[in-house]
Order: structure tokens, then sequence, then C-alpha cells
């Protein structure tokens, strides 16, 4: 092999790190600030939910971040479109990952179509307005400047040009990881979410191109509460995954403007939040907080199968604005944990007797006796539309594997008293009608003796049944018998 | 033969008003006014003035460029423009395909404005001369206050490539100038007077900063977010860039 100049590179580097480990290995640092630097590296930029991979043992190094400002019309929700402003072309911005000690190389580039100048406050940044000063940039120009990270956490960046709502308002927001010496704990999954409030001219849902409102956003009326961007940036086919058994790590930033995140996961504990981003570890938390500018890391330990919601626990936010995610898992059930249903059955508050409102006197009719076949036919059929008709369909067909057919049913002509039995009390577990297995639930149905026996003549005279003529004396005999 | 020579030469005059783009202007009646950002929230008086009743169109600056080769692409020093000065055209004297000869000339630095103007005896106007014309709607010459207004401009901020369309594609206004709002920035003589540092929160005690915390407290107009980001606008350039959404317009003294 020649040796080129590239492999002497190598080589030199090579003796460098052997050399600075030797040097450093075991050197612990009072003062970020004198942490030494080694070598350069272009920084892995992700956009959500994804995060670059963690920094492990690697040294601090000088860190080049190039990020681009990118004004772009995208969607809000199914037909309502929405003029982002972006940190890398997409909402939450390119999620930067760094390490204590790192030198951030930043060059903040302001595509040419943009119609702004932009800027960008990394609350990483020990520094006057957090890069903001040095950062301001014209459209189809670009700034450079460097910071080292000091304080590991996790911390929110955004553009801070004026009007500062607006630009936040539009989606101009990320988040900067900066990892202790050694990096976090492995974890086997990890995501970034970051909620937003958006304000837009057409109320929630209003189809087309909304432009911002400035009036709902100093107003705090927010229409869109969102993770990621736009409702359904975290559900369906975009949910984030896992399998049982792993542990789930959350990087939950909140742009804002103006909204503060209850972070909630339902159906789930974090084992450890971070909170606020910091070095502060609580342990078993359900709902945590994340300021609007601020973040939180939450972990915990998937056990079960199942989808589990992220929410805003500020509950309208997630089932009328948008702010809902999905944590699909996969894996073994695992019963003692969570069991899921292990019975169905039918709940009477007053034991066995239904309570009944007091009849209206002047309304109470006393039932005929000895109806004909047809007037009880023509009563039975109104009974049936009204009470029967839902389950089990308008010729009796029933619905297949939910509810019985009543149509040529074995099950029914077998047993009359059961068949009225049933209509008294109400019926549930595993029964076979025509071969076919049910186990479903049909509670009791609050009709009268006299009503019984004309739905079940009705029932009983139809659809290829047997005729039998049920009688009320036979729906008496049997409420009051067993 | 005599008039013959005075024809050819009024005609010669004409025509080279013309190409060189000496484009209509209108008198702009002068007044006292409260600018948004007023240095120290002070009164500013405008002198009577004459106006172009559009921004500078591809087509003016092309004759201007033919007839002054320094500001050529290829030509012009470093210095004065930088890499983005008139990036989209195809050569130094041809527009590309894409732009249209009636649309706003952007992608121009200050030097080049200052100096087109200048070469027509007129000077670009200083920001609040700017700034009072531009405050009026089509009816009143103080529309500041209106939702409407504020609205409309907020809303040609979203709107993307409006450098492409054409000069007077948008509402004349009170003084019959048109296009100041929904077309393109437009240069202005004092463009840095009002020094924006890039970081809006700081020096809330000094209005000479135009961001959020400071323009809070020291804009008259808390609502005119739209002339906050014209502030801004000016703010982040410098003499010699050139953008895509910058273009200018000339103004003129009114002699007595």
């Amino acid at each position: 092999m020649k040796p080129t100049s590239s492999s002497y590179a190598m080589l030199v580097a090579l003796i460098l790190l052997v050399t600075s480990c030797i040097n450093n290995e075991k050197k612990t640092y009072d003062n970020a600030a004198d942490i030494p630097v080694s070598r350069e590296m272009i920084a892995e930029l992700t956009s959500p939910p994804n995060v670059p991979t963690p920094v492990g043992l690697r040294k601090a190094k000088k860190l080049i971040v190039n990020m681009e400002i990118l004004e772009k019309e995208s969607t809000m929700t199914d037909g309502t479109t929405y003029n982002y402003w972006t940190f890398g072309g997409s909402v939450p911005g390119s999620f930067i990952r760094t390490r204590v000690g790192d030198e951030v190389e930043f060059t903040l580039s302001n595509h040419p179509d943009n119609k702004l100048p932009h800027n960008i406050d990394l609350h990483a940044v020990t520094g006057p307005g957090g890069g903001a000063t040095s950062s301001f940039v014209a459209p189809g120009h670009e700034k450079k400047f460097n910071f080292k990270t000091l304080n590991p956490g996790l911390y929110v960046y955004h553009c801070a040009t004026a009007p500062v709502g607006m630009h936040i308002a539009n989606g101009m927001y990320g988040l900067i990881l900066v990892e202790p010496a050694g990096g976090l704990p492995q974890v086997d999954k990890e995501y970034y979410i970051m909620q937003g409030d958006f304000y837009t001219k057409g109320e929630n849902g209003e189809p087309g191109l909304q432009a911002f409102d400035m009036q709902k956003a100093v107003d705090e009326d927010a229409d869109y509460v969102v993770f990621n961007g736009k409702v359904g940036a975290l559900t369906g086919d975009n949910a984030i995954t896992a399998n049982v058994g792993e542990t789930v790590r959350l990087y939950v930033g909140n742009g804002g403007p103006n909204l503060v995140s209850s972070f909630h996961v339902i159906g789930e504990i974090f084992d450890k939040v971070m909170v606020e981003g910091g070095s502060s570890i609580n342990k078993h938390v359900q709902t945590t907080l994340v300021p609007a500018g601020g973040a939180a890391i939450v972990e915990f330990r998937v056990d079960v199968p199942g989808t589990f919601i992220l929410v805003d626990h500020s509950i309208f936010r997630a089932f009328n604005k948008g702010a809902l995610g999905m944590l699909k898992v996969e894996g073994e059930e695992n019963k003692k944990i969570y069991s899921g249903v292990v019975q169905e059955g039918i709940y009477h508050p007053e034991g066995g007797t239904i309570q009944e409102m007091p009849d209206d006197d002047s309304k109470k009719v006393a039932p005929k006796e000895n109806k004909t076949l047809a007037e009880k036919m023509e009563s039975g059929k109104k009974i049936y539309m009204q009470t029967c008709f839902a389950c089990h369909q308008a010729e009796g067909q029933g619905i297949p594997n939910a509810f019985p057919p009543l149509a040529k049913s074995d099950y029914l002509n077998a047993d009359v008293n059961r068949a009225i039995s049933i209509v008294l009390k109400g019926k549930t577990g595993e029964i076979t009608v025509n071969g076919q297995k049910y186990n479903s639930v049909m509670t009791r149905q609050a009709i009268s003796n006299d009503e019984i026996a004309d739905v079940l003549t009705y029932v009983y005279n139809s659809w290829g049944n047997n005729k039998t003529n049920v009688t009320k004396s036979q729906v008496d005999q049997i409420k009051s018998g067993h | 033969m005599y008039t013959f020579r005075l024809t050819i030469i009024f005609l010669a005059f004409f025509i080279m008003n013309l190409a060189y783009g000496q484009s209509k202007m209108v008198l702009i009646k002068g007044d006292t006014y409260i600018p948004l950002y007023g240095r120290d929230s002070l009164k500013v008086t405008i002198s009577d003035f004459e106006m172009d009743v559009y921004p500078v169109t591809n087509s003016q600056f092309l004759d201007f460029v033919e007839k002054y080769p320094k500001w050529q692409r290829s030509k012009v020093k470093r210095l004065f423009a930088d890499e983005n000065y008139l990036m989209e055209w195809k050569s130094d004297t041809k527009l590309s395909e894409t732009q249209s000869l009636n649309a706003p000339i952007t992608s121009v630095s200050w030097f080049a404005a200052k100096d087109y103007c200048e070469c027509l005896g007129k000077r670009l106007p200083t920001v609040d001369e700017w700034e009072y014309v531009a405050m009026a709607n089509k009816e009143l010459p103080d529309a500041r206050t209106l939702k409407s207004y504020n609205k409309y401009i907020l809303e040609w901020y979203e709107t993307p490539k409006t450098f492409n369309n054409n000069a007077g594609s948008t509402f004349k206004n009170y003084w019959n100038v048109y296009d100041l709002h929904g077309l393109v920035w437009e240069w202005t003589f004092d463009f840095n007077s009002v020094l924006v540092s890039g970081e809006s929160r700081k020096d809330v005690d000094n209005d000479s900063n135009l961001f959020c915390g400071s323009a809070a407290v020291g804009a008259t107009d808390l609502m005119n977010y739209a002339a906050f980001m014209r502030y801004a606008i000016r703010g982040s350039v410098k003499a010699k860039y050139a953008m895509k959404n910058l273009g200018f317009r000339c103004v003129k003294n009114i002699n007595k």
C-alpha cells in the first residue's frame, strides 16, 4: 500500500489520541470551561421524533453545527396548511446533541427565499442573548459563532427576532442536549417530542392555508396545541414504538409560545424524570410540567404491550386541539402487571330488581286480556323495533360474532321458558346459536310482562321460527316462579 | 430647421428619460408624526418631497447597469455588493427567464441603490420619510391603528415569493404611491440609524433596541408588529448586502 497523506494524518491523529488519552483520561475538571477539545466533528442533526447517536464515551470536541432556516408551507392537520418558519425544515427544529466541554461552531444560514431576518437563542449558551446577538442574519446570508457547553442538561433553542412571539408561534424552536461527560445512561429507545401552540385566522379545523393570528396569540387563545408541529405527527403510522421490556427515554420540550404543558403518558408512570431537563431526578411521576421555553427528560420501562397515549393533560388540548401522540409497544402480555378484561357482567345497583320509574297513573292502560295473534304481532313488532332491533337487527339476523340471530334460531326455538327468562333477567356468557359461539351480554329488558309476551310472540311467529304464542301468564309464572 | 433640431433634442431627452427609467413621481405633503420607533419617541417633521410611484423595476435597473458598467455583476466591487448581488440574472446585462421586466429590482446593495437614485438627481428616502408615506392605506394618511392595515402587512410577510410580482400589483395608497407593502422590502438611506443589535430583549431601558423586551416598552404602538419587522430587517442588513426580497425606490427634494 502506498503511504498516502491521509494515512499519515490518521497515524498522527492516532498518536495524538493515544497521548491525549494518557494525559487526560483520568482527569476530571471542576470547571467545564477548562475541558480541552480534541479534533473536529460535524454534528449529526435529526428531525423529530428522532435523536442523534448518544455521545457515549467520546471526548469533548469542536462540534460543527450547520443549521438552515426555511420558511415553508406545510400541513397543520388534514386539509389545513400553515406557513411554518423552521430551523432545519422541521417543527420542532433539528435536534442537536453535544456533551459538556464541546466547543460548538454554529453556522446559521437564512435561505435567500425567506422574507425575514432571524437569529437563534440557545438556552445552552452562556453568553448575552444565548447567541441571539451574534446570529442575527438576513435572508441569503449566514452567521457563525462559537460557544462552549458548560452545563449538562436539555435546553430549548428558539428564534429571538422581533416580534419574538410570532417567530416562536410559527415554529422556530427546538432542543439541544448537553450530555454529561461519559454520556447519559444507555437506554433502548430515545425520542424527541416538542409541544407548541399555534394561532390561526380560522378556527381549529378550518381548511386551506391559515395565516398567523397575532390577536389570538396575544390573548393566548390557541387553535392548535400539538406535538411536533402538527396534528397527528405522532399518531397512527407516525407513532413512536418500543418493545416490551425496553426502557424508553423521551426528550420532551415545550416551545410555547404561551402554554405550559402537563406532559403525561396514559398508562405509564415515569420511572425517572430529569426535572426541567436538569440534573435533579424525580422518581415515579405521573405527569410532569414542561414550561414554555423549557424541557424535561422522562424515562420509563414498558412492561406490557399496547398503545400508550401521550398527552398534554390539560386535556381539552389533547382531544380538541391536537396535543396527542402514541407510543406503540409490542411484545408478550404480562397478565400479572395488566390483565386486560377478566370478566364482564351485568350490574344491577338494586340487587336483581330494576328500579322502575313511578308510573303516571293516568297513562296506565290496563293490558287487554285475550289479545288476538294479529294484535299481539302488531304490538310485538313495535316493541321489537324499539327494544331489540339495535342488536338483533330488523330481520332477526343478529350481527356475526357479536349478537346472536333470532331468525331460524335453534337456541330460541328449543326452549320458550328460557327465552322468556332471558328477556326478563338478561343473559351473559357463552352460548351456541345455529352452530356459532357467542360470548356477549344482553341486559335485562325494562318492559312489562304483557310486552314481553307480545314481543316474543312476534319473534316466534317471524323469520321461520316455530310460531309459539307466548302468553302473559307464562311470563308472570316465570318471573315469580324462578 | 431650427424647430426640427429642437424636436430632436426634445425627443432625445424624452427617450433618454424613458430608457433611463425616469419613473413617475408624486408629491408627498410633509407633516409632523410620531414614528413607531421615534428616536426617544420624539415627533418627527417631514418636509414636502417627491416619491417614486413604483419601486424601481428590473427593466429600469437593466438600463442603469448598461449605462454604468461598474454596477454590472461581474464588475462590481465586493466592498459595495456581496455575492448575492444580481445573483438571479443570467449575465451582466440579461435577466433570467423567470424574471419579469416589470417586477421590482431586488438583490441589489444599498450602494447600488443609492448610486442609481443619485444618477437621476434623486436620493434614497430616509427611514422616517419612507415610514411616513407607508403608514397610509388607500384612504387615510395614517392608518396604523387600523386592524386591517396591520393585517395586510402581516399577511404579506407570510406570502412567499412576492418579489416575482410586477410593480403596481398591490394597492395605491393615500399619496398615490404603490407597493410600499406587499411586494418587497425597500432600502432606505439611513436604514441602520435605528440600531438593532440582533438581541431583541436586552436594553429595556434603552429604546435604541428593537427586539421584544425593549420593543414592548419603547414602542408607541404596541400592536404594530408589522413595523417591528421592517425595523428588524433593516437592522439585519449591511450596506453591501443584496437580498432577493429587498428592492428600493427614490425620492427627490422639492426645490423652492
